[in-house]
């Protein structure tokens, strides 16, 4: 089993390089969803060890229900709402954005080995990979622009925290889960709306041109 | 039993609380909020005056905060304070009532919350036997009083000596955290009876930390700088319970402090040198002060500060004499400095009454718009006389007992101690003398300019008397004034008791030096029956006589005019210009000159010079510091949230480094 989760790992830090380099929204919104179906996956080959207890099913179910199919759909609403196809002139560009995060795995890598200890026997590179999820989602909310993308760097981080907690653990408590999965879930609801809100007063959603509200 | 009783006491101010925060109609508000202070009171003094017949009991329950728990205890030291405490917050209660009736369209509810939130918290202070509970209990404390002071908000100087007493209740709460963590993080024990000095840590540290940290509330120099704007600035029943009892609580716990660092006797000499230096300078610093300012409560609460001042003094005394290993010495510093923390109590809270009654009477705080109010106000004017010669120090009345004993320590220890305690002695019986001296001055001056004379200004002319409420609680504690000072031995009695568990060796006879309080309280009978008689004399020679009032001999002047008499200013002008290197006193005026002199004029104003000459270089230097960081706040997001990941990837690292 651990090849299907190792692959599924190598999946994950594909997308996590394509979000780096896409300018356009739409892909990095599909390609979150794309993330929260490879979580998903990653729960049922982690789980697939022992018997598959209810709770992690319906978890993961949720997982991909919620961050695959609700969040784009919302988002993508907002993107259209905003009529914000791309994202221009980020504060670091695309080909170094992706060469940043090479650096950045390279890092996790290094950070992770005195971690391995703690993590399941079975997939050493469920640390690192969850921690460079975690970089890439920071590094998108630093650089770039948009609210929106901004947005999905977020949701990108809050993947990574999901897969150090399936790295954990595999049966963490299901509320605990659900509670997060929610948080997520009115979180980026909330942020839709703000997001849908700045565009009709401003007229654009730079976040960089929001400064005089600072102090 | 007792600690139930407190815990009662406690439970009920709290629910009056917020009962008082819930009324929306101020009258009731105003009513239940004297109430419930005074029903408060009379349970907490029930279950002190249990715990000083029975001994020490405690309660304990679990608490889920970390390393807290719900303990309280009432020993002989706790119980003195309960009992201060609570008499000073029933009678501030009951005169509140009548004082805030006059505050239209004020949140009444809201003050008297925290008024009984501040009375239960100070309860809470000095019974904690936990530390995590002490402390939650000192930040209440600090908190509903700063809301207290910062009752009349609308006033620009109110919110600024709001914020003052905050920063410097809360730069003295961070040194308490300092020591409590010192005291017992290494055994991870906050319980009062199992903290202990551990190995490893300078008991010298804790105890500076504790003279700072506890020595900001109860107004010790340098950190007094928050009373003289903090009590001009409350209500005159709130700035009564502040200065009298609530900055006792910094001597309460200086002394619980002590009583973790191991036996009187082992203490080095050099801490009662600490104490003893520091308070002849606050009380000189203080006294000094009191005498050059205008505003009567910022008097008063300058002489709050003389008198930590000399409560220090005896505190001092009782450690040199710990540290000499002389414990009758010790015993009689320690039981002056605590007899002390009871009459200031009494006095000042009946001195910032009276001086809220004038306040209520004129509607103003300058001393110098004053005079003549004695005729007008009668009865507030003896009770404020009463209390300004309890005040100074002279007997008959209750100031005498404490200082005595204090005296009688320093003199005992010229000749019963050896090394250089006989000039510790020499300094606190030279420092006391000064101070008693200008407190004379100084509350001459303040009972003279405002209820002698002629009346200065439009609204001294039409002052009116106290209503009977207030009038009663003044009459109250004049006669505590009274009281105190003809049965002096047995008050020290009671602060025997409170003693008992802090001096070096037990089984103390102090009986001789009562036998001599005996004495000074049958002079003390013997003078009130002397001025009694006289005054039932002066009545019967006056009786059926015709009594004519005249205006003042005026030398021979035609049109002599009210400001024509010795001002607050000029008559202490030559204490304050002896003084003028310490007060620093600055002076705009214009002289009259040439055969005829047009306008002239002269104003003096003496600021604190520890707040002119310290803090506010102080803090303006923090914020120029904090303004070179301002370019680190521009309000990008993107960059807030990159600090954040830099921050985080680095202690990652770190953290990983130093574990391989």
């Amino acid at each position: 089993m651990s090849i299907l989760t190792d692959l599924l790992m190598m999946l994950l830090v594909l997308t996590n390089l394509r979000m780096l380099a896409s300018s356009r929204v739409a892909v990095c919104i599909q390609n979150v969803a794309i993330q929260a179906v490879v979580l998903g996956a990653i729960t049922f080959s982690l789980s697939a060890h022992a018997a598959i207890a209810a709770g992690v099913i319906v978890v993961a179910i949720s997982t991909v229900a919620v961050k695959g199919l609700v969040l784009p759909w919302l988002l993508r609403r907002a993107m259209k709402g905003a009529g914000i196809g791309r994202e221009i002139e980020p504060f670091v560009g695309y080909a170094s954005s992706v060469l940043i995060g090479a650096v950045l795995l390279g890092l996790c890598f290094v950070i992770a080995r005195p971690l391995r200890d703690t993590s399941h026997a079975g997939a050493s590179m469920l640390i690192p990979v969850a921690m460079f999820t975690i970089l890439t989602g920071l590094f998108i909310i630093i650089s770039r622009r948009k609210a929106l993308t901004q947005v999905l760097g977020y949701l990108t981080m809050e993947n990574g925290v999901c897969v150090f907690g399936v790295s954990l653990a595999v049966e963490e408590p299901l509320l605990v889960e659900m509670g997060i999965l929610l948080d997520v879930l009115v979180g980026v609801f909330v942020m839709g709306i703000v997001i849908h809100q700045i565009n009709r007063e401003f007229d654009h959603i730079d976040t960089d041109r929001l400064s005089v509200l600072k102090d | 039993m007792s600690p139930i009783l407190l815990s009662a006491a406690v439970c009920f101010l709290l629910a009056g609380a917020v009962l008082c925060a819930m009324l929306s109609r101020a009258k009731a508000a105003n009513a239940i909020g004297g109430i419930v202070a005074v029903v408060g009171a009379a349970v907490a003094i029930a279950s002190a005056v249990h715990a000083l017949q029975t001994g020490d009991e405690t309660l304990q329950l679990p608490w889920s905060v970390p390393f807290g728990s719900f303990h309280i205890s009432i020993d002989g030291l706790s119980a003195f304070f309960i009992l201060a405490i609570s008499a000073v917050c029933a009678l501030g209660g009951v005169y509140g009532v009548s004082y805030l009736r006059h505050y239209k369209g004020k949140n009444l509810g809201a003050s008297w919350f925290f008024f009984n939130l501040l009375f239960a918290s100070m309860l809470m202070v000095v019974t904690a036997w936990n530390a995590v509970l002490f402390l939650a209990a000192w930040e209440v404390m600090s908190l509903s009083s700063f809301f207290l002071v910062t009752f009349e908000h609308e006033r620009q100087e109110v919110r600024k000596a709001g914020w003052v007493y905050l920063i410097s209740a809360h730069v003295g709460m961070a040194c308490l955290l300092a020591m409590f963590i010192l005291l017992g993080g290494q055994n991870q024990v906050m319980d009062f009876d199992q903290l202990a000095l551990p190995p490893g840590v300078s008991a010298a540290a804790i105890f500076l930390l504790a003279v700072v940290g506890f020595g900001a509330k109860a107004g010790i120099c340098p950190m007094h700088v928050w009373l003289p704007d903090a009590h001009p600035a409350a209500p005159s029943h709130v700035s009564a319970v502040m200065s009298g009892v609530m900055i006792k609580t910094g001597i309460y716990g200086i002394l619980r402090t002590l009583t973790f660092l191991g036996s009187p006797a082992s203490w080095p000499g050099w801490w009662g040198w600490t104490l003893l230096v520091a308070g002849a300078i606050t009380g000189v610093v203080g006294i000094l002060f009191a005498l050059a300012q205008h505003d009567m409560k910022r008097v008063l609460a300058y002489s709050s500060i003389e008198n930590v001042g000399v409560i220090c003094l005896g505190l001092g005394l009782w450690m040199i004499g710990s540290a000499g290993g002389n414990t009758i010495i010790a015993a009689l510093g320690l039981i002056g400095a605590l007899l002390h923390v009871w009459n200031h109590a009494i006095f000042k809270s009946l001195m910032f009454l009276g001086a809220g009654a004038v306040v209520h009477a004129t509607g103003t705080r300058n001393i110098e718009q004053l005079g003549g109010l004695l005729k007008p106000m009668k009865h507030t004017g003896v009770a404020f006389a009463i209390g300004s010669i309890a005040i100074c120090g002279l007997p008959p009345f209750n100031g005498f007992v404490g200082e005595f004993l204090i005296y009688a320590s320093a003199f005992g220890g010229i000749v019963g101690l050896g090394g250089s305690a006989p000039i510790a002695c020499l300094l606190a019986i030279a420092a006391l003398a000064l101070i008693g001296g200008l407190a004379a001055v100084c509350f001459t001056r303040l009972f003279g300019i405002m209820f002698l004379g002629e009346p200065r200004s439009e609204v001294a002319r039409h002052a009116h008397e106290a209503g009977v409420s207030m009038r009663v609680v003044l009459w109250i504690l004049a006669g505590a004034c009274v009281l105190v000072g003809l049965v002096g031995p047995l008050v020290a009695g009671v602060a025997a008791l409170a003693a008992e568990d802090l001096l070096p060796s037990t089984g103390l006879d102090i009986g001789p030096s009562l036998g001599l309080l005996w004495r000074i309280s049958g002079a003390s009978a013997g003078l009130i029956v002397f001025a009694g008689a006289f005054w039932l004399l002066r009545r019967r020679l006056h009786a059926g006589r015709p009594i004519e009032k005249a205006g003042t001999w005026d030398c021979g002047y035609a049109e002599p005019t009210s400001r024509m008499q010795y001002t607050a200013s000029s008559f202490s002008w030559p204490v304050i210009d002896m003084f003028r290197h310490v007060l620093r006193p600055t002076l705009t005026r214009q002289l009259p000159s040439g055969p005829f002199p047009g306008r002239a004029h002269l104003t003096s104003r003496t600021h604190d010079i520890f707040m002119r000459f310290f803090y506010v270089p102080l803090f303006a230097m923090a914020q120029r510091l904090g303004q070179s960081l301002r370019w680190v706040q521009h309000g990008r997001n993107q960059v807030y949230v990159l600090y954040i990941a830099v921050t985080l990837l680095a202690l990652l690292l770190w953290k990983l480094g130093t574990e391989q």
